[in-house]
């Protein structure tokens, strides 16, 4: 990862001819965007725990089966399609087209998986009379709002991702992107990974149902 | 990304390492969900494996451990200090029950 630093460029440090970071800068870019994000999902996150505790009374409808497995299931898609992310960079680096296409596809179908099942939760749990504004089981309206506003932020950005990472891996393929798109591509698909693992915890195991 | 060619192979296994560490740490995770565990050992248990999760997923995956050191201090501290402003404001949701008017 030395290559984008300095000497390659030819310019003195204090002429600006050196990437400080010694990366590119669009990669730069992006970790200060994932920088901002994730203080944008932790201070959801945190609003979200603040009314919890605030709450004389906070729904717990998850029930183990169905909800947290295929919430686990859903979890290790996320995963799997970093791990499989990760694969696409390394591929894309060895200028391995045909293997990028595999691995980003593998990519999008984890991220499509967890989107599918996503959506049907949230269809099974608005059936079940849950909305923003109000809910059958329990007087704290607010879980409804902070359930759909953090998931569906969330679903907002893997949906984003899948798009992105087609995008690349057309563009990528065509030749009209280099191989660092795809890395700074993963970083974001990474990050929205990431996220996940703090949500899937405080929204979806911390309100598993009491079971008799 | 190490440009060796040996270490091709070998980065993978590293990664695949790291991926394994993640699902177990989940499973775990899903296990204290199922035991029923008392709510503020579960809590603390969570936020510490999503924790260690998260570093793991940075540092390996998104190849923070990789890069140069001042790139981490740059995003990392910044990160903290605003987690820590946030935080100043969390100590009053436990008051909150005793500002409200009593219920009827």
């Amino acid at each position: 990862m030395q290559s984008h630093g300095a000497g390659e460029v030819g310019v003195p440090a204090w002429d600006g001819g050196v990437a400080p970071f010694a990366i590119p800068s669009k990669k730069l870019g992006m970790w200060l965007f994932i920088v901002s994000d994730a203080i944008t999902f932790a201070a959801m996150l945190i609003a979200y725990s603040y009314v919890r505790v605030a709450s004389d009374v906070w729904p717990k409808p998850f029930h183990f089966y169905p909800s947290i497995i295929v919430s686990s299931v859903m979890t290790f898609c996320l995963l799997t399609s970093s791990i499989t992310m990760v694969m696409a960079v390394a591929a894309a680096k060895r200028a391995d087209i045909g293997a990028t296409m595999k691995w980003l596809g593998g990519t999008m179908a984890g991220g499509l998986a967890f989107l599918i099942l996503h959506a049907n939760e949230w269809m099974t749990l608005i059936e079940e009379g849950l909305r923003p504004t109000s809910n059958a089981w329990g007087e704290t309206a607010l879980f409804g709002a902070t359930f759909f506003a953090l998931t569906g932020l969330h679903m907002t950005h893997v949906t984003i991702g899948v798009v992105l990472l087609l995008v690349l891996a057309l563009g990528y393929k065509n030749g009209r992107y280099p191989a660092d798109y795809v890395e700074i591509g993963g970083l974001y698909w990474h990050f929205v990974d990431l996220v996940w693992m703090f949500i899937f915890p405080l929204v979806y195991l911390m309100s598993v149902a009491v079971e008799h | 990304m190490s440009s060796n060619a040996h270490g091709h192979a070998e980065s993978n296994r590293l990664y695949l390492i790291v991926w394994g560490a993640l699902l177990f740490m989940t499973i775990i995770e899903v296990l204290l969900a199922y035991i029923q565990f008392a709510t503020a050992p579960m809590l603390i248990t969570l936020m510490g494996l999503s924790l260690v999760k998260a570093g793991l997923i940075i540092a390996y995956f998104m190849h923070l451990k990789f890069e140069q050191g001042t790139l981490f201090w740059a995003l990392v501290p910044m990160w903290v200090l605003v987690m820590i402003l946030l935080f100043v404001f969390f100590p009053d949701s436990f008051r909150l029950h005793e500002l409200r008017f009593p219920l009827p």
